[in-house]
């Protein structure tokens, strides 16, 4: 069989997934978007107040704070996998918490490394709005946080384009969630739980299993439905923004 | 409002009487804008005294600073505009007073109107052109009425129709509303068309304050002369 022959198969495999409503990949597919998403809308709740503290508030640490935002953009994902996984084993630090290869475990390690890029981001679109603008609100008899107010409208497509980057690279991650999350998929009926249902089992790490047991075709359904995720999410984001 | 020094302006004593048009004359650099920024408060004066009203400000706090820049209106030479519509740039300094929604309406549909730019209410204030942008600002600038005026080089951008509709602008809003109003500008032909008192600023010093008539026929100062008559003095 050719690459071209499986990268077919897995396209029409994806279809017959996707229409059939597959509960295997419904399932992988809901925790995807479930730990990523909650992730994302966690970190995003953190960086953006964060990215408008480093922009208008001038203490003491803050070019610190800025260039660890932005080595955190680039924070290697398996380190941080690795880092979570030490803190939450059993004999871990946090090991009381019994969070490890659970979901939680997979949000927090997503967070870290999503938090950094949305600030980043947003940091570079709140300060590409124009002194001007907020020294207009000011002669207007405008404060601080009507300033903050206006420079959010204004650098609005600047956070949603940093809230969307960090939502794809939560759903395209997989070193990080793969080791504090253990790619578990329930074989059979456990606990009243259904069959052949993820736990901790997400897109990409469940491509990285197929794959690895030779389901190339199951890889690339898997695979064009992640795409086709993160395209919706995009697509979605760019009406809102034209709507606007 | 009186002031004192600050670094890049030297012997600066000047007083502001209430509801006249003070023009601040000088060359691009002489310190014009800095001069305004004080008088708006945004930045302080380096020494000496700067009052409002009779109130001394200089040990006030950014709250109290602000209460009192709520009773001004500064208009750059280049205007900010908010990504909105236009009603929403000029109904801003009203929603953030929190004027009640039929006052907005009624006051921005006013300001638009004073400027020429009613029934561009639902306009993307970013599809304006300069001259429009401009006097949107204005009308932004006007509407919730303020006690003073500081208009930086309002016009220095802008082609004759719309200089003279600014400047028609300016001498409505002050002869309706008593707008104590100061301009900043070089140019020398709409000082003399719209000015009461002229304050001449060359390299940062305060080098003459006189009335128009005073100014143009028989200034104190030759550096004021030289200026008027053109000479580049820098």
């Amino acid at each position: 069989m050719s690459s071209v022959d499986f990268l077919f198969e897995g396209i029409i495999k994806a279809f017959d997934l996707i229409i059939g409503l597959d509960p295997y990949v419904l399932s992988i597919t809901g925790v995807s978007i479930r730990v990523s998403g909650t992730a994302t809308i966690l970190a995003a709740l953190t960086a953006i107040p964060l990215a408008f503290a480093l922009s208008f508030l001038d203490f003491r640490g803050r070019q610190v704070l800025i260039t660890l935002v932005n080595t955190g953009m680039g924070l290697p994902p398996v380190f941080v996998g690795l880092f979570i996984f030490v803190m939450l084993v059993p004999a871990g630090p946090l090991g009381f918490l019994r969070m490890i290869f659970t979901p939680e475990a997979m949000i927090i390690a997503q967070y870290i490394l999503v938090t950094p890029i949305i600030t980043g981001i947003s940091l570079a679109a709140i300060k590409a709005v124009p002194g001007s603008i907020i020294e207009t609100v000011y002669t207007l008899g405008g404060r601080e946080m009507d300033a903050i107010i206006v420079t959010l409208r204004e650098a609005k497509s600047g956070i949603i384009t940093a809230i969307l980057a960090g939502l794809g690279r939560a759903l395209a991650e997989v070193g990080a969630i793969l080791i504090v999350g253990g790619n578990i998929a329930y074989t059979g009926s456990i606990g009243g739980i259904g069959e052949g249902l993820s736990y901790t089992r997400t897109l990409t790490t469940a491509i990285t299993s197929e794959t690895s047991k030779g389901d190339i075709s199951t890889s690339i359904a898997l695979g064009i439905i992640l795409i086709s995720l993160n395209l919706s999410v995009n697509l979605l984001a760019n009406l809102i923004q034209r709507r606007d | 409002m009186s002031i004192g020094k600050k670094d890049i302006l030297k012997n600066i004593g000047l007083t502001i009487y209430r509801g006249e048009l003070f023009a601040l004359m000088g060359p691009s650099g002489a310190g014009k804008t800095t001069l305004l920024r004080i008088l708006n408060l945004f930045d302080d004066p380096a020494s000496g005294d700067l009052m409002f009203g009779g109130m001394l400000l200089n040990n006030s706090t950014f709250g109290e600073k602000n209460n009192i820049r709520r009773r001004m209106s500064m208009l750059f030479q280049t205007p900010a505009v908010f990504n909105t519509s236009v009603f929403d740039n000029v109904a801003y300094g009203l929603k953030i007073r929190k004027a009640d929604k039929d006052t907005i309406e009624k006051k921005v549909g006013n300001a638009l109107s004073i400027v020429g730019l009613a029934g561009k209410e639902k306009q993307k204030a970013l599809t304006l052109s300069g001259g429009e942008a401009q006097r949107m600002a204005f009308a932004r600038a006007i509407v919730y009425d303020p006690d003073v005026l500081l208009l930086d080089e309002p016009t220095a951008n802008l082609d004759p129709a719309n200089v003279a509709k600014i400047e028609e602008i300016i001498k409505r809003i002050r002869s309706e509303h008593g707008t104590t109003i100061v301009i900043a500008t070089h140019n020398i032909y709409q000082v003399k068309r719209i000015a009461d008192r002229v304050g001449i600023l060359l390299n940062g010093e305060l080098i003459e304050v006189n009335s128009k008539e005073g100014i143009f026929s028989s200034p104190l100062d030759a550096r004021s002369s030289a200026f008027i008559n053109g000479e580049m003095i820098y």
